[in-house]
């Protein structure tokens, strides 16, 4: 304080108006504080119990874009879900992870996923020559015509209004005929709940108004979340200014994870 | 989260040859459900057996009529369990009753089984033996007078008239039954059929190729069991014998043509997936598929039979003494349980062993202990027989004895 003060003394009237001005604002604000911080902890705790008020399902349709050529396969995205989604952590359980190609000039393909791309991938040292390498994050495709919804004998996994694919945990009983069904490897039986799990595209946060975990941790922004039909959304537009391609077209499961610039050799 | 199962699963990953899905590190489908199709073919097979007496009138088989249902029934009661056992939460198994979705195959099993089990072995085994059942009444005493007569319901009414209306009830049930057994074990086969996303399951004709397997590994237990307890009581007849030898070996046709028909089928159309089933079958399943389920399973006790059995006329290739033709049956018969069991081994695993993403294989480690363990499997495999013993001892399926002289008292009367 008595350095303030002294400088008060050695600056013109005009300034020391400004300052007396800014220390009542910072008074000000001081006792309004724990007003704003209530209001801002209300606020988060009404987020996180319950999703938006005017939400509404039916006016949403989602799916994700995947720029293939914008992944550096540093597996943050992987990393989050599990955080975001309290996924186990051993390395048998991905809702998401990071697959790395490299295609060797005499035409070999050799794919490896270590940890699901959570560590990073180590280096490509390969007797062959390089041709290609790319990275291709992987996920639930939330399929328009999803096999692992099909087949549940009890109605467990069901599609939202919105356009995603979720499990019931308290109504799955277990069998499995889910994670066989699905092409996409993107199942797994959860070890504590002995249920069947999936990528939700976080769900929770997507009602809230946010994107999921994965698509907001992104470095490069090669995940993009959105609402397929929005003319408007950031989704619309990768898919407008793209060539897109989807995983497996022959199954006829209809996946609404976009993939662009994605190489034949990916499965 | 069990340490044990962390540990396997690291283990398992360090066996992983080219790449997997890392979801895949851990195979879903273990040993129980290689159990179920397998129990579930031997109820179906039994009871086409037990079918062929009564509907195709073919009367050399007539002794094993009854204890080819008594074994259907065994087997089905256990039929469930290792589906139960198997399910993360056999506590909301009802669910499967009460909100079955009808889009999903296995949402039917529940109907299928209850239809099998009430509607068809129960209610034949009823009307074939209602009639024995009064007769035995009327002439035990104590528990077992009891038992009989609870068990016919208090139908005692034995007149022609309703004898004769037994034997038209029989007679309408198995001729319902026959379908009805197809539709049992056809329907586990499309339940494996039916998973496009499997090249190794997904094919029409694995709902076939179920069928008649089951008929296979049907007519083989009930000759195995028939055989043993003739031995038991020293009376068996040699014509039945030889029938069922020469339908197991007619059986047994179909079912390796159908076989051969779809590895050919495979092979010819060489889809995308068929450099990684070629590889799983010439390192992971080469024991269990080309050794144990081709050769031993199925060539072997082809080529037996062939010889053996009178499948080609009235007159065996080479005429055997009967005591040695009733060995190489039994060898035969046992060598087709091995083989079926692999066949639904390779089905269930090998489907598990290569990465939907066609790009490498994985391993199956059985555990010994716990459920999904060697031992339970083991144990419900066992426990039809123990299940069958008593319903030999309450309702005896031998025609030799007559019903009037099986008044035999128990021990402790």
């Amino acid at each position: 304080m008595s350095t303030q003060a002294n400088r008060a003394q050695a600056e013109p009237e005009s300034l020391q108006e400004i300052s007396h001005d800014r220390r009542e604002f910072l008074k000000q604000c001081a006792a309004a504080a724990p007003l704003l911080l209530a209001a801002i902890s209300m606020a988060e705790g009404a987020a996180a119990s319950t999703p938006d008020a005017t939400y509404k399902p039916e006016e949403h349709y989602y799916g994700m874009g995947v720029d293939v050529n914008k992944c550096i396969g540093c597996g943050r995205c992987a990393d989050a879900c599990k955080t975001e989604n309290n996924v186990p952590r051993e390395p048998f359980y991905f809702r998401t992870w990071v697959e790395r190609y490299v295609l060797t000039t005499d035409g070999e393909t050799v794919v490896t996923s270590p940890d699901g791309g959570i560590e990073g991938f180590p280096p490509t040292i390969s007797e062959k020559g390089i041709l290609r390498t790319f990275f291709v994050p992987k996920l639930c495709n939330h399929c328009a015509n999803p096999p692992c919804v099909q087949v549940c004998p009890v109605g467990a996994t069901f599609i939202t209004r919105d356009g995603v694919v979720l499990v019931d945990k308290d109504y799955c009983i277990g069998c499995r005929y889910c994670i066989q069904a699905c092409p996409y490897g993107a199942r797994f039986l959860h070890p504590v709940t002995h249920t069947a799990e999936k990528c939700t595209f976080c769900y929770h946060r997507v009602v809230q108004g946010k994107v999921p975990a994965c698509v907001e941790v992104c470095p490069t922004g090669a995940r993009i979340f959105g609402d397929v039909r929005a003319r408007s959304s950031p989704l619309a537009r990768f898919t407008r200014f793209n060539e897109i391609q989807v995983l497996k077209p022959q199954l006829n499961t209809e996946p609404k994870v976009y993939y662009a610039n994605m190489d034949g050799e990916v499965r | 989260m069990t340490p044990d199962l962390v540990q396997q699963l690291s283990n398992v990953l360090h066996q992983v040859s080219g790449y997997i899905y890392p979801n895949e590190v851990e195979l879903q489908w273990g040993l129980l459900v290689v159990v179920y199709p397998y129990i579930t073919g031997l109820v179906a097979g039994a009871f086409i057996l037990a079918s062929l007496e009564r509907v195709f009138n073919v009367k050399e088989v007539e002794p094993t009529y009854r204890l080819a249902l008594l074994t259907a029934l065994a087997f089905l009661l256990v039929a469930p369990l290792p589906l139960l056992l198997h399910l993360g939460h056999p506590e909301r198994s009802f669910e499967i009753f009460l909100t079955p979705n009808l889009h999903s195959a296995m949402a039917m099993f529940g109907f299928v089984y209850a239809w099998y089990l009430a509607v068809v072995l129960l209610l034949e085994i009823w009307f074939d033996y209602r009639e024995d059942m009064v007769l035995w009444a009327r002439n035990e005493r104590g528990l077992r007078k009891w038992i009989h007569l609870v068990l016919t319901l208090g139908a005692t009414d034995i007149s022609e008239k309703a004898v004769a209306f037994d034997r038209k009830a029989v007679r309408l049930i198995t001729i319902i039954g026959i379908p009805s057994a197809f539709l049992l074990h056809g329907y586990v086969g499309f339940i494996f059929g039916s998973v496009k996303a499997n090249p190794w399951w997904s094919s029409v004709l694995i709902p076939v190729v179920f069928l008649f397997s089951a008929m296979v590994s049907g007519i083989a237990l009930v000759l195995m069991i028939y055989l043993l307890t003739g031995l038991v009581r020293r009376s068996f007849e040699m014509t039945c014998l030889d029938k069922l030898a020469s339908f197991l070996f007619y059986a047994l046709v179909v079912d390796f043509s159908l076989e051969i028909l779809d590895f050919i089928h495979r092979l010819y159309e060489a889809e995308e997936s068929i450099k990684i089933l070629g590889t799983l079958i010439s390192t992971r399943l080469f024991l269990s598929l080309v050794v144990l389920q081709a050769l031993a399973g199925t060539a072997l006790p082809l080529i037996c039979l062939a010889f053996v059995s009178p499948a080609f006329g009235r007159r065996a290739l080479v005429r055997f003494p009967e005591e040695l033709r009733r060995l190489l049956y039994l060898a035969s018969a046992t060598l087709i349980q091995i083989g079926i069991f692999s066949t639904r081994w390779n089905v269930v695993i090998g489907g598990q062993l290569f990465s939907k993403s066609l790009r490498g294989l994985t391993v199956y480690k059985m555990e010994l202990m716990g459920l999904e363990g060697f031992f339970v499997s083991v144990l419900l495999l066992a426990a039809p027989f123990v299940i069958l013993y008593i319903l030999v001892k309450i309702l005896p399926p031998w025609k030799d004895l007559p019903a009037a002289s099986v008044p035999e008292h128990a021990p402790g009367d």
